[in-house]
């Protein structure tokens, strides 16, 4: 019997007057598809002779020619020089030693060059001044390679040669009739180049030289230039220290120009028991704050209290003010702690305030701390913000008639930039000395073509004694000049700028040594360093004097038969440490100036963008905040109380992205601005923070780079800390944020951490276990061979790598996640890209939160969940971070296991094991089926969604010729459709066994090393054979406090970690 | 003349057996003509052995000198006889020269200061070893005439080939022509012999027309129809297969390069090391095209090729001194000085592995030891460079396999060979056994 069912397509159908039923009967697409737009206009389409045979036909013929003609290879050409330079040898890599000094990084540095063109920087090993390069120095080397560089010198809009340039400033300069000529430039403590300023202002008269910080440090330089007489910042060296208490400053970051890390790691990895204890008083979670072993959050204003109180109870001078009880009662730990330590505590501080630099200077005087190293004078920051201010105010009043300026950008950096630009206006005579046409250049009447450090000459003396040497390392890319040069011309001084160098080194400097070997070194510390200055010897002469002979016998004694520095007890008493106090005025002082009200926020610099100078560079933008995990991005951190009670969020949406609410900041006296907000685990409460470098504008930058919010108009007064309000205002932010799981939910296999206490007092197996699996129900040790699916293979010949990364000694900060993407060609892929989570990052950075106040107490609230309703309730608790969380940094990249679950799955075999422990990626053998990225448990593969290279949709450094020449020659640049990973750079290892066959030698232990542990200035990560069982990785592997990631996977990876120790007395 | 002289001198004893039995007088008169001849072949011996001369010329003189053109100094041809008719200076003032030129030129000597002058103050090296009967080796060899290019005879060869060429198609028309007449005469006959049939009534057989033809029968036969498919798409199939294997295989590429470079002259005749040349190949991923200066060590002074050289290129319908001067052009040499301009030469590049696959040369080169041409092929007989290897990655594994490591004598390879050999029993481990065929040695 046949249905007469009907079908119902729709509920329109129920109607029966629907005009939508009537349409869809007579025409399946209600609307018209827009064919005419493709098919031009029907006239001409039916005039045409194509027939439909014909079209297919045409396209026949043409994939088969196409194809015909793929067939063809390309016609390569090779050219050698005509008269080839003796030191290049083309394949063969040349290592010069430079500084780079670009007014916010300074630092000795390699930079290896291949075939003349400079393509990564390396640490200067042999410099004992800031001889390691972070994040930023690392990727400098791509602004060389900028295609956005001012290519010759511009007057306006229009290039002009140098010769005119020279002419016109010149004739300019001699016509100002006496009116002031300004050189406003960055901090430069160079010898030579302010002795050709001094020869400049002799020439022209009534020049001054303001020197400009974009991010000032006015605060530590008067007070220490009141009380020991010269302007700069007291060094410290950390390795010296063992209580090291930092109220608001970020010594791993950028406080004081930075460069103290290495030290401080030297006592972060227990030895004999012993390390640092690092407490932090700050209110943004800093890189500092997140190393500490005990962090206390508090407003800026509270840090002033604190610093207050902290001398009042070292010294015993009664101070004013009060301070919440629990912060009192941290404070007074922490005091109690420094005088037990005496000598080798130390106090920091990064609040920009004379009383409270004042404040720390007294308090290490009266600790006579041996970190605290007065007599070299840190010379990195020379700016005076008072200078400034009143430079733009003679600006304004048309007093200047000419302005040079060199390598400031103060249009984007200064608070009151409108000011500056009125003031620009009324100068007869504007000159930048600027490698872009950016904010402040564009304004000026000349830009003057500048070099990049790696294409100059130049000195810098980084502390008292210290001086490090800048020299080319490839012939400028374009007709470009420095400033120094000008100046030269401006003055008439014959010789090229080397010469004049080598003329000052020679007179002055070297006192005999070698010109040239200083040069060959890029350092050179002269006899008299160390030696001091008048009033810094105070502490230091009174500690000697203190000695007497027999203890000075008894301290020779110890030194002569090795006894640690910290092992020497050297007591301190009140009684003789009165004479150079200054009986607590600055401190008094400091109490007094505390004022609390609404939100403080701290203006910072982030770890990848500092002062925003290289914004243009994708590296660095690319690169993720170590705290944040946010690249691409700033944004305004605030507490999660705070938050609730703005009603600011943050939550994950469907595409793996993290969203966020946008707030209005507001500053007296400045616009208000709007910017995304990151609730950020740790922020203290009541305060917010905010990073410089980011919303710039210009011609100096590609689109994709103006990211996030200028903060530099709310930087008011050059003051870092400013009482703000804050209100949500409607909009959703696209955060590109790669971490979006901030806690470790008590698992302890993937970070192992332990206190110092159960370190030294329990097993090993107590601490660090090995996990156990069930054989036979029988628990047996992960690293049996009974429990391995898989037969060992015989590792024990040859060469066998291992890395080994000490998470006590990692501090987070992304030096080798830069050096990495530069030693293999590792792809950007843009802002949006990344928040899909297409990062191709080889080395990633995890960090985690705790989410109780320890990740001990974590790993109980985990073992002692029970039941699917706690664990319902409980896991999902753990998922968020604590209010004032540890935190902890992991570097993961591919662990390259001996027994990897990515080889076994690659239908290719695409990807395998070498002899030599390293898990080996064919890339043109790659189809692309990322089952290995599925199977590998660490997370660690990477695959090319797209074409990253030469193409417009990634309009990267890789994307014109000028940017690919940094791109590392031994390197294949993979293409779409393969996956990649770290390959233990295996090109370095090659290379390292090449040369030592040449030689017919041994390989020597330390010759063998990846990007990555090069770059680790802190000795975090260590990269050697462990066939060799001398070498340190050996040594390494053996330790109590090793152990692998994941281990109960039994994958038996060739990467591991060392156990976290923090240095607390609690469980 | 000379030789007489020199037999004379070469024969004393038979001089002094004749003035045996001869009168005083005569004595007399012939000791004066025996002082005589002494002392005029004693002058005359000065003229000098060519053949010594030119050695002694290639060794010291050859670096700044040539006999025809100028190069660093003036050109040599005739020097003496140009010296003394132009500028009437004898023999003396050449030793003085060649001895210590700076000293002539400080006397204040015309002629010298002229010279300095000329060639932008260049002053020669002095030659005090020299003896006089060196000085007089060289001039006799100077003095040679200039030999008859033998290029002019080349042409003649030429045509003396092409003629060949036209006789031999002489040869072939006339054959050609033979055989036309042949079959001419053939058809002629068979038409006659029918002729002669048909009169004699004879009936000429011809071939049945009932017999299938053999293509019908072919189709007819499925089963051979079937074998034959299969056969052809067998073949074609391995055709394909050849054919898409060949693809971005580029063995025997030999492109025409901006530069007529012989390495056949080079490598073979004049048996220059390849790495002399070639020099990163020692220590370099690249071997290194040289770099035009390594050129000029040898063009500074090698600006044309000998005659017999110069014959062997018509061979390949090349000028070779037409090519050298293409260096000079590109270097900018012009004979006596470079005028710094310069313009690199685009050399076409023949071994081009694809960017994933790392190579370096030093490896196989200096720790390997392997010769050049076990990759590049005869290279020394080869006059355009041309791919010899297929290089591909089947060819790589091939020799991977079959070499043995390099040990002897290489600290480097002690522990490990040791070890190795003792784990799989040989004597000698090929690469392959060192982990030479691990993808991550070559593909990183």
């Amino acid at each position: 019997m046949s249905s007469n069912k009907k079908y119902w397509k729709s509920v329109e159908e129920l109607n029966e007057n629907s005009s939508i039923v009537e349409a869809l009967q007579q025409n399946e697409f209600v609307e018209e598809i827009p064919t005419d737009e493709f098919l031009g206009d029907k006239e001409s389409l039916e005039s045409s002779s194509t027939s439909r045979r014909d079209f297919l036909k045409y396209v026949g013929f043409s994939t088969a020619a196409a194809s015909l003609a793929a067939c063809e290879g390309p016609v390569v050409k090779s050219i050698p020089y005509i008269v080839q330079p003796t030191e290049i040898i083309p394949g063969v890599a040349n290592y010069y030693a430079t500084t780079i000094a670009d007014g916010f990084d300074f630092a000795s540095v390699l930079v290896k060059t291949r075939e003349g063109r400079p393509i990564k920087i390396e640490n200067n090993t042999d410099a004992g001044t800031n001889g390691s390069a972070n994040a930023r120095v690392n990727a400098s080397v791509l602004g060389l390679y900028d295609n956005l560089r001012v290519k010759a010198p511009m007057k306006g809009e229009s290039t002009i040669s140098w010769d005119n340039f020279m002419a016109e400033t010149t004739s300019k300069l001699k016509g100002l009739n006496g009116k002031k000529i300004v050189l406003l430039t960055q901090s430069m403590p160079s010898p030579s180049t302010n002795k050709l300023i001094a020869e400049f202002s002799s020439k022209y008269g009534n020049v001054s030289h303001v020197t400009y910080d974009a991010i000032s440090e006015t605060a530590t330089l008067d007070a220490y230039e009141a009380k020991y007489g010269t302007r700069g910042m007291a060094d410290y060296d950390f390795s010296k220290a063992m209580t090291i208490v930092s109220i608001g400053a970020d010594f791993l970051g950028d406080w004081q120009g930075g460069g103290f890390e290495s030290a401080y790691a030297k006592k972060r990895i227990p030895a004999n028991g012993k390390m640092s204890r690092h407490i932090q008083f700050e209110s943004n979670m800093s890189l500092a704050g997140a190393n500490a072993d005990k962090r206390v959050p508090l407003t800026p204003s509270q840090q002033k209290l604190a610093l207050a109180k902290l001398y009042s109870y070292v010294t015993g001078v009664a101070l004013p003010g009060k301070l919440p009880e629990a912060l009192d009662a941290a404070v007074k730990a922490a005091a109690s702690e420094l005088s037990k330590a005496g000598r080798n505590g130390v106090v920091v501080t990064g609040i920009q305030d004379v009383n409270a630099q004042t404040t720390v200077l007294e308090i290490n005087e009266h600790l006579k701390s041996k970190a605290f190293k007065p007599e070299t004078a840190i010379k990195t920051r020379q700016g005076n913000a008072a200078a400034v201010s009143q430079l733009v105010a003679d600006m304004k009043a048309g007093k200047v008639g000419a302005i040079v300026m060199n390598g400031v950008n103060p249009l984007y950096t200064l608070p009151n930039a409108a000011d500056f630009k009125a003031g620009l206006a009324k100068t007869e005579l504007s000159i930048a000395f600027s490698m872009k046409q950016d904010e402040t250049s564009t304004n000026c009447e000349y830009i003057a073509a500048a070099p990049h450090y790696l294409e100059s000459w130049g000195d810098i003396e980084i502390k008292t004694g210290h001086y490090s040497m800048m020299q080319p390392t490839i012939r400028p890319l374009f007709d470009t000049k420095q400033f120094q040069e000008v100046l030269m011309g401006w003055t008439s001084t014959p010789g090229s700028y080397r010469d004049y160098i080598k003329s000052v080194w020679t007179q002055s400097i070297l006192n005999g040594a070698s010109f040239n070997k200083a040069v060959q070194d890029g350092t050179f510390v002269s006899g008299s360093a160390g030696l001091g200055l008048g009033a810094a010897t105070t502490a230091v002469g009174n500690d000697k004097k203190e000695r007497t002979f027999l203890g000075g016998v008894i301290h020779d004694v110890a030194v002569g038969v090795g006894i640690k520095d910290e092992d020497r007890t050297e007591t301190t008493t009140a009684s003789n440490s009165g004479a150079v106090l200054t009986g607590g005025t600055a401190a008094r002082a400091l109490a007094a100036s505390v004022k609390e009200g609404g939100i403080e926020l701290s203006l910072y610099t982030k770890t990848g963008m500092g002062d925003g100078q290289q914004a243009n560079n994708p590296w660095l933008q690319e690169f993720p905040d170590p705290i944040t995990r946010t690249s691409w991005d700033n944004y305004l951190t605030v507490s999660q109380a705070d938050a609730e009670a703005l009603g600011i969020e943050n939550w994950n949406v469907a595409n793996g992205g993290l969203n966020g609410s946008y707030a209005k900041v507001s500053v007296a006296g400045a616009e208000a601005i709007t910017v995304p907000v990151i609730i950020q685990p740790g922020q203290a409460k009541g305060s917010a923070g905010l990073s410089f470098g980011y919303g710039r504008t210009s011609k100096a930058l590609k689109e994709e780079m103006k990211t996030g919010v200028n903060a530099y108009p709310l930087y008011q007064n050059f003051q870092a800390v400013q009482n703000v309000t804050i209100e949500k205002v409607s909009g959703e932010h696209e955060f590109a944020c790669v971490q979006l799981h901030n806690t470790l939910m008590g698992r302890g296999d993937i970070i192992k951490e332990t206190s110092l206490e159960i370190f030294n007092t329990k097993d090993k197996a107590y601490w660090n276990a090995t996990p156990q699996v069930s054989l036979n129900h029988i628990e047996t040790p992960v690293t049996s061979p009974d429990v391995d699916l898989w037969d060992e293979f015989d590792r024990s010949i040859g060469h066998h790598f291992n890395l080994s990364i000490d998470l006590n000694a990692c501090t987070g900060c992304g030096a080798c996640v830069i050096a990495c993407h530069a030693e293999n060609n590792v792809p950007v892929v843009g802002k949006s890209e990344m928040r899909r989570s297409r990062d191709m990052h080889w080395l990633r950075i995890d960090r985690y939160y705790s989410s109780e106040d320890t990740f001990e107490e974590d790993l109980d609230k985990k073992n002692n969940i029970s039941g699917l309703s706690s664990s319902l309730s409980e896991f999902g608790e753990m998922e968020n971070p604590a209010a004032s969380p540890q935190v902890v940094f992991q570097p993961v990249m591919c662990q390259h296991c001996n027994h990897a679950p990515c080889e076994t799955v690659c239908p290719v075999a695409a990807t395998a094991h070498g002899r030599q422990g390293q898990n080996h990626m064919a890339y043109n053998r790659c189809v692309g089926t990322r089952y290995c990225a599925n199977n590998c448990p660490y997370k660690v593969r990477r695959f090319n969604w797209f074409l990253y290279n030469k193409n417009d949709e990634f309009d990267y450094h890789m994307n014109d010729d000028l940017g690919r020449m940094v791109l590392n020659p031994d390197v294949v640049v993979r293409s779409r459709g393969v996956m990649e990973k770290c390959s233990m750079c295996i090109q370095k290892t090659q290379k390292t066994i090449l040369d030592a066959k040449r030689d017919g030698r041994p390989v020597k232990d330390g010759e063998f090393q990846t990007a990555c542990s090069a770059a680790c200035g802190n000795g975090a990560m260590v990269f050697g054979d462990i066939n060799d069982k001398e070498s340190q990785v050996a040594e390494l592997k053996e330790d109590d406090r090793m152990y692998h990631l994941l281990e109960y996977v039994g994958t038996k990876p060739n990467v591991f970690y060392h156990t976290k120790v923090r240095n607390t007395s609690k469980a | 003349m000379k030789k007489s002289y020199q037999s004379l001198e070469d024969n004393p004893n038979y001089n002094m057996k004749q003035v045996i039995y001869c009168s005083l007088t005569s004595k007399i008169s012939r000791l004066c003509l025996v002082l005589l001849l002494t002392f005029s072949t004693s002058l005359i011996a000065q003229e000098g052995d060519p053949v010594n001369g030119k050695s002694l010329y290639n060794s010291n003189c050859a670096a700044c000198h040539k006999l025809d053109a100028p190069m660093t100094g003036p050109a040599l041809r005739n020097v003496e006889s140009r010296l003394a008719d132009d500028e009437g200076l004898d023999r003396e003032w050449l030793k003085a020269w060649i001895r210590n030129s700076s000293a002539v030129i400080k006397s204040g000597d015309a002629y010298a200061n002229k010279v300095y002058n000329a060639h932008n103050g260049t002053q020669m090296t002095p030659f005090p070893q020299l003896s006089d009967q060196d000085i007089a080796d060289i001039l006799a060899y100077t003095a040679q005439p200039k030999p008859e290019p033998v290029v002019a005879e080349t042409p003649a060869g030429g045509e003396t080939t092409q003629q060949g060429g036209v006789s031999n198609d002489l040869i072939l028309g006339a054959l050609a022509l033979l055989f036309g007449l042949l079959a001419l005469a053939l058809v002629l006959v068979n038409r006659t012999l029918n002729r002669f049939a048909e009169a004699k009534d004879i009936k000429v057989i011809t071939d049945a027309e009932q017999k299938t033809p053999l293509w019908k029968a072919f189709v007819q036969n499925q089963f051979l129809v079937l074998v034959t498919t299969i056969v052809f798409l067998l073949a074609s199939g391995y055709f394909v297969y050849g054919f898409f294997m060949q693809v971005g295989v580029d063995q025997g590429y030999e492109p025409v390069q901006p530069i007529h470079y012989s390495h056949r002259i080079h490598a073979g005749d004049n048996g220059i090391d390849c790495k002399y040349c070639h020099s990163s190949a020692r220590v370099s991923k690249t071997s290194g095209i040289p770099s035009l200066n390594v050129c000029m060590n040898c063009h500074k002074s090698i600006s044309e090729v000998a005659p017999e050289t110069l014959a062997e290129g018509n061979e390949y319908g090349v000028d070779y001194n037409a090519e050298i001067k293409k260096l000079y052009d590109a270097v900018g040499w012009d004979g006596t000085g470079y005028s710094g301009e310069s313009k690199p030469v685009k050399w076409i590049r023949i071994h081009n592995l694809p960017d994933f696959a790392y190579f370096n040369h030093s490896q196989h080169v200096s720790v390997g030891g392997i010769e050049c041409q076990t990759c590049h092929g005869p290279v020394q007989e080869m006059e355009i460079m041309y791919q010899h290897a297929p290089l591909t990655m089947g060819w790589c594994i091939n020799c991977h396999r079959e070499t043995n490591v390099k040990v002897k004598d290489n600290e480097y390879y002690t522990k490990i060979h040791d070890e190795l050999s003792k784990k799989y029993g040989v004597d000698q481990l090929t690469v392959a056994q060192m982990g030479g065929l691990e993808c991550g040695k070559c593909h990183y």
